[in-house]
């Protein structure tokens, strides 16, 4: 009795469709490769390396010329003004400090200047330095500067592993919480459904497709960096891996519990911004999470974007193996096993 | 294919129906929420009974609304009954989900499979799920999509479209195929290759179970229809033996001219019943008449001539072969298009 024709596998079949819909359709490659490789060249190049920003001061008339010519060799930039603009343009920030002329010839210069700026501060700090060294102050300790520009501690080397976590989270979402309400959304699910296929090859299928996703997302950006910036990874590889995994596997169980009921793709879009926006602002992919007040750091650090990042970060930076990402590895558990189970359950086939 | 399975399922054709359903019944929940109107509960189905045997088939013939979607979707285990029982090939859904998936084939009212798929890697996905697919030749040609093979779903024709959603239920070369409005929005070439196919099928020996606004389709392809509405079955039969209890086999349909249309009622129902022949007569909004008749061409005769006795002129005039639509609308009072 002769099989007419030999049984393709149902899991590689669907794992297939999925990955052909993915590498036949630009924008999916765009927003997996393309978006975060261009969000990294920006931020990259906006927190350069660069000196200081130029302090630029207001002098009002009747500051002498002399005094005028040592700050500019002191490389601050002066800027006449009468004293209609000047108050203007303090408020306005376009000067950071005002030189206003002593009343009589014994009083003193004043600097006038806004306190609660920063860079007001700085300006005076500055000013008031070149001129006292002019009038002949001298430094009674010796002290020398030693600027940072080593790969490992710049903002670059930071900002990579919080991107590709940030990455890692939208693809797991994304591709498997929109993709699963797309299928409700389009009776495919349904369709599927009417066929003999078992549910667990279809959600085994999804995950597999971001498997195969997955290693190739890693490499794509932890290579570009390196090429672009010179970004090292310090630790392990397989680490790095481990984490990508641990972490995508987690998203992917909570996309499975936003998309469990979701009947339409604006309600799933909603509630996955619901669950990424506020960790990407908390999370502290683009700054440091410790900026936000102690009260709340314990909240943050229990996130899973936040396991993540620091996962990535012990990893990439710190050069930590696995005995250093046990803990984040730990509270993505806590995350995506919950998640897992409690979206299978309420899971909405049809 | 397993020889065994043809011998089973030959012994059961003597004792089984493909599709047994009593009292089904399908009540959606009205919706209750802190924001949204609360909205009644609908009743879609309420309590069909149907016996569908092997080899026959068999439409569901309605207007929109009229629940037939629901009916076949439970039919087809997609959608649990609120009420009823279902039995397919003698078994349940309940108990035996696996064995009846591979048994029945479905093609949904619409499906919009993955456009990025070419028709081959689609058909080789659906044959993945069956124990003993058909072979992907068999199916391209089934369908006539061989030239398609390579081409993208989302680059076929709405025909081409509807023909491989057909050929992904006949992948498990099932026993009973659910086609649910196969033709709808499609155009007149292509609806008919459906109904080729259809044909094919049947003369494979399957068990088809269609729904369809299209009283052509069910009488073209129907051996017995169903004709549904509010969710209830209003009448069962051949569509032949449905026209047949008709009061008139044949449809007068006239119009008088525009300047009498006005008054319409220079012609009475009344007037019109007392006419040899003519068994019915309705009145449309439009001022459409159209008479039940037996016998056109007498009927014609004498309609002309009481026209001629009360002085109206006549607009338009036409006789056709009554259909299954004057069936639903003696049945309903509505047409089939209406929502």
């Amino acid at each position: 009795m002769a099989e007419p024709s030999k049984r393709p596998s149902p899991i590689v079949q669907l794992t297939l469709m999925r990955l052909r819909e993915i590498g036949r359709e630009p924008g999916v490659l765009f927003w997996a490769f393309g978006f975060p490789v261009l969000l990294s060249i920006a931020l990259g190049i906006a927190f350069r390396v660069r000196g200081p920003e130029p302090t630029v001061v207001g002098a009002l008339p009747g500051i002498s010329d002399d005094l005028k010519q040592i700050l500019v060799e002191g490389k601050i930039q002066v800027k006449p003004l009468d004293a209609a603009s000047a108050e203007a343009e303090l408020r306005a920030g376009r000067v950071n400090l005002l030189l206003v002329p002593p009343q009589a010839p014994a009083q003193p210069i004043t600097y006038r200047f806004d306190p609660s700026r920063v860079e007001a501060r700085q300006a005076r700090a500055r000013v008031n330095e070149i001129l006292q060294r002019a009038a002949g102050q001298t430094e009674p300790r010796l002290v020398r500067d030693e600027e940072v520009h080593e790969p490992g501690s710049r903002y670059i080397d930071f900002l990579i592993p919080g991107l590709l976590a940030m990455n890692l989270m939208s693809g797991s979402m994304w591709g498997v919480a929109w993709v699963i309400v797309h299928m409700r959304v389009r009776k495919l699910l349904k369709r599927l459904l009417a066929a003999p296929m078992r549910r667990r090859d279809l959600m085994f299928s999804i995950g597999l497709a971001r498997l195969v996703l997955i290693p190739m997302e890693v490499a794509f950006i932890v290579l570009f960096a390196r090429l672009f910036f010179s970004v090292q990874v310090a630790g392990s590889y397989l680490a790095l891996l481990t984490m990508a995994f641990a972490g995508s596997a987690s998203f992917a169980a909570i996309a499975i519990l936003v998309a469990s009921r979701a009947q339409n793709t604006e309600t799933v879009s909603g509630l996955m911004n619901l669950v990424m926006l506020p960790m990407f602002i908390a999370s502290g992919v683009f700054f440091s999470a410790s900026n936000f007040p102690d009260s709340i750091q314990p909240v943050i650090r229990l996130l899973p974007l936040t396991a993540m990042c620091d996962g990535m970060r012990a990893v990439m930076i710190d050069g930590a193996g696995f005995g250093g990402i046990l803990w984040p590895l730990a509270i993505l558990a806590l995350w995506g096993v919950p998640a897992f189970l409690l979206g299978l359950r309420y899971f909405r086939w049809n | 294919m397993p020889l065994g399975r043809y011998r089973k399922a030959a012994l059961n054709q003597q004792v089984e129906p493909a599709v047994v359903c009593r009292g089904l019944r399908k009540v959606y929940d009205g919706k209750h929420g802190l924001f949204r109107k609360p909205s009644p509960s609908v009743v879609a189905v309420d309590g069909l009974d149907l016996v569908i045997q092997r080899g026959e088939c068999f439409g569901l013939l309605g207007p929109n609304g009229s629940g037939k979607t629901t009916t076949v979707e439970m039919l087809e285990g997609l959608l649990a009954p609120t009420a009823g029982e279902i039995q397919l090939l003698g078994l349940q859904w309940g108990t035996a989900e696996q064995a009846l998936r591979e048994r029945v084939g479905v093609a949904l009212q619409e499906t919009h499979l993955p456009e990025k798929l070419m028709v081959e890697e689609l058909l080789t996905l659906f044959r993945s799920f069956y124990r003993a697919p058909r072979p992907m030749a068999d199916l391209l040609a089934d369908v006539e999509l061989e030239e398609k093979r390579r081409a993208w779903v989302g680059k076929l024709s709405g025909g081409q479209r509807q023909r491989l959603a057909i050929a992904c239920a006949l992948v498990g070369e099932p026993e009973v195929l659910f086609l649910d409005e196969p033709t709808t929005g499609l155009d007149p070439q292509s609806r008919r290759q459906v109904w080729g196919l259809v044909a094919g099928y049947r003369a494979r020996g399957g068990t088809v179970v269609l729904t369809t606004h299209y009283m052509e389709e069910a009488e073209r392809l129907c051996d017995r229809v169903a004709i549904v509405d509010h969710g209830k079955l209003v009448r069962v039969g051949s569509p032949s033996e449905l026209i047949a209890a008709l009061p008139g086999d044949h449809v007068i349909e006239l119009e008088l001219e525009k300047n009498t249309k006005n008054n319409a009622s220079v012609l009475t129902t009344d007037e019109l019943g007392l006419v040899t022949f003519v068994k019915e007569a309705h009145l449309s909004a439009e001022g459409l008449w159209s008479l039940a008749v037996r016998e056109p061409e007498h009927a014609v005769a004498a309609v002309l001539a009481l026209l001629e006795r009360k002085g109206c002129t006549l607009g338009r005039l036409g006789t056709r072969k009554a259909s299954l639509e004057d069936v639903f609308v003696a049945l309903t009072g509505r047409h089939l298009r209406d929502g």
